[in-house]
């Protein structure tokens, strides 16, 4: 059984973000960069399983900067088996189209029996992604799983929608995207970052994979960026005993009450 | 632009209804062109949807009642939205940013091929065509996007779009959902959320109030339900209130949850994480209350208090009760 999983590396949230307002990328000298926290619990969702089946193995892939190969080593430390990364100027400011192309064109060489990605990116937040590769990949899309199970033949899970939730299963090859209610993933010890070292990571291109990133289909292109103004801190008191008071008194002033 | 069609989804509640993001689709369809609604639902239930579908300024219905839209994932509103997208010639598709808009938005990217815009906040028509409004990076950017050809497909944010188009007497066509046209899960089962609640919808309620971990317990986060029901708002939460227990997932705003299209945000308890931030900092009037005067979230309060959560708005309700009961 052979699980891919998508990890992607992100601006850390915890940093300023930027975006260039000429070129409408994402700049990324601004922030430190880091795995999507979604998509180590993905991997966890996968090694986890690992740990406990007989033949599973574990596959990192991503699509992103030179920079993401220490993401995937870090990420190798958690107790997946090797990692695949596509790195590739012409793939610079892809949209989500060519994004699909190219992911799905590894897939299909590397070979996958379930794939595992995360429901939403916090950068993107396009939560588009992993049901686009089920369509090019032919395979069902389960996404969105609060919890999931896997076996050798099988993956189900539930999901919340509106009025309730649904639970949902498939026959593998599958694709599935997980959400943050699903279990922290774990920090590698010692061995796995000792081993992680020597693990198998391939780079390849667009052209290795077949992929024109030129191609004339339809994309989506970003006309303009305009930062918003930042916010700033209006009135601060202390409670001495009248703070509910005054404040009644300030939301009936701007009439929000 | 005459004959500019807009395909629609509007997804449907167990029950039959319009789930509340209809109003703001339609909307949001109108200013491109003339709405054309898509609605998928059970045996017997679509006729009461498409009527609402009507009022909202839905110009044409494309009905599809098919006992599959509870046994098979995605598969038969895909194909319905399909339908309509070749009958119609649609120059753009909106379906909500909710899970299952998501999906049939990416397989119907892939299928046609089109360009998607993710997460939209607005939607205008200019000379060169249809450009989509987008705030991003927890609302620190706003940009624009449009395809560079072909059809527009667009998630659009829940709550986010105000304008209202008007109401409509529909044609109703009926499609048949061709079988699925690729693999699908399959739906093995659903498990209604009983307690449906009163309080408007989170995403686009006018006022939220949302407790975090400050708030101690799930019996403490009471008082921001109370708050809530008070002042005729949503409730919302932290992530640390939802992993604590204290709210349900679909309570959570921020990065990885919900984000407000609010007139008023009031945050009791909640420190102000950029995570919580990227979900709430575009509310028009920010109010905290936190006994931490270092907190981060009176950086971007309009209104904070430095105090007890517990003390203070009991005493506002008691206030807020007195000016609604002719006091002054
Ligand atoms: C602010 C911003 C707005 C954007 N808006 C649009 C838009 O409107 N339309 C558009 O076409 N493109 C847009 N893009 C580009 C888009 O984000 C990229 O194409 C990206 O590669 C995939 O989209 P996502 O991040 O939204 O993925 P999502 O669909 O949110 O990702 C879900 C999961 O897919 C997997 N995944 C996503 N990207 C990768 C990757 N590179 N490598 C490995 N796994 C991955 C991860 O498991 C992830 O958790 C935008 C980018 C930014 C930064
Ligand atoms: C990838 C990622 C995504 C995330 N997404 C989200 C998200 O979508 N939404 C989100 O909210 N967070 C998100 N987080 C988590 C975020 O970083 C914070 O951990 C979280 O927002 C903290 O919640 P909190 O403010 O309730 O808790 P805390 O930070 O613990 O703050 C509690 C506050 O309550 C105050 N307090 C205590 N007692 C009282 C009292 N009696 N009266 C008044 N004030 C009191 C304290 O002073 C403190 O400031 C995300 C994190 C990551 C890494």
């Amino acid at each position: 059984m052979k699980i891919a999983v998508l990890v992607k590396e992100v601006p850390d949230s915890y940093g300023e973000r930027k975006l260039d307002t000429t070129t409408g990328l994402a700049d990324r000298g601004a922030s430190d960069r880091v795995i999507d926290e979604i998509t180590a619990r993905a991997v966890e969702a996968a090694v986890s399983y690992a740990d406990s089946a007989q033949d599973a193995e574990v596959v990192l892939v991503t699509m992103g900067p030179e920079s993401a190969e220490s993401m995937l080593r870090k990420t190798l430390a958690m107790g997946a088996d090797s990692a695949c990364h596509i790195s590739d100027e012409a793939l610079t400011g892809a949209d989500l189209g060519l994004s699909a192309e190219v992911l799905a064109a590894a897939l299909r060489r590397i070979g996958f029996d379930l794939v595992i990605a995360g429901d939403v990116s916090s950068d993107g937040t396009g939560g588009l992604l992993p049901t686009m590769l089920a369509q090019r990949l032919g395979v069902a899309h389960l996404t969105s799983l609060d919890s999931a199970q896997i076996s050798e033949t099988e993956v189900s899970g539930e999901r919340g929608t509106y009025g309730g939730t649904v639970s949902l299963r498939a026959d593998l090859p599958a694709v599935v995207s997980v959400t943050e209610r699903m279990p922290d993933p774990r920090f590698p010890g010692f061995k796995g970052i000792m081993s992680a070292k020597k693990k198998p990571l391939e780079t390849l291109t667009a052209a290795d994979l077949g992929v024109d990133a030129q191609a004339d289909v339809p994309r989506s292109i970003m006309l303009s960026v305009t930062q918003a103004p930042a916010r700033t801190a209006g009135t601060k008191v202390t409670d001495e005993g009248e703070a509910g008071t005054q404040l009644a008194d300030y939301l009936a002033e701007k009439r929000l009450v | 632009m005459a004959e500019n069609n807009v395909v629609t989804f509007l997804p449907v509640l167990p029950n039959g209804e319009l789930v509340g993001s209809a109003a703001g689709l339609l909307g949001a369809a109108g200013r491109l062109g003339s709405p054309v609604a898509v609605i998928v639902a059970a045996p017997g239930q679509g006729q009461a949807a498409a009527a609402a579908a009507g009022t909202f300024g839905a110009q044409r219905v494309y009905l599809a009642e098919t006992p599959q839209t509870q046994s098979v994932l995605t598969a038969p509103a895909l194909e319905a939205v399909a339908a309509a997208v070749g009958a119609t010639g649609a120059e753009a598709v909106l379906v909500p940013n909710d899970v299952d808009g998501r999906d049939i938005a990416g397989r119907l990217a892939v299928r046609l091929p089109a360009a998607v815009a993710a997460d939209a906040v607005g939607i205008a028509r200019d000379a060169e065509g249809n450009v989509v409004h987008h705030s991003v990076y927890g609302s620190a950017y706003t940009t624009e996007s449009a395809p560079t050809h072909g059809t527009l497909i667009v998630t659009l944010r829940e709550g986010a779009v105000d304008e209202r188009a008007q109401a409509a007497e529909p044609t109703v066509e009926t499609l048949e959902v061709p079988e699925a046209g690729s693999a699908a899960a399959e739906i093995t089962g659903f498990s209604e959320n009983l307690q449906a609640s009163t309080r408007p919808d989170l995403r686009s309620a006018a006022t939220v109030v949302s407790g975090g971990r400050g708030l101690g317990s799930a019996e403490g986060f009471a008082l921001a339900e109370q708050l809530a029901d008070e002042l005729g708002g949503g409730l919302g939460a932290s992530r640390a209130a939802v992993d604590a227990g204290y709210a349900p997932n679909s309570y959570q705003v921020g990065q990885t949850g919900v984000t407000v299209s609010a007139d008023l945000y009031i945050a009791l308890g909640i420190s102000g994480a950029v995570q919580h931030q990227a979900g709430m900092q575009s509310a028009k009037t920010i109010v905290a209350i936190n006994k931490d005067p270092e907190a981060p979230i009176f950086d971007i309060a309009d209104f904070g208090i430095v105090g007890d959560a517990f003390d203070v708005v009991p005493q506002l309700i008691t206030r807020l009760k007195e000016r609604a009961g002719g006091g002054s």
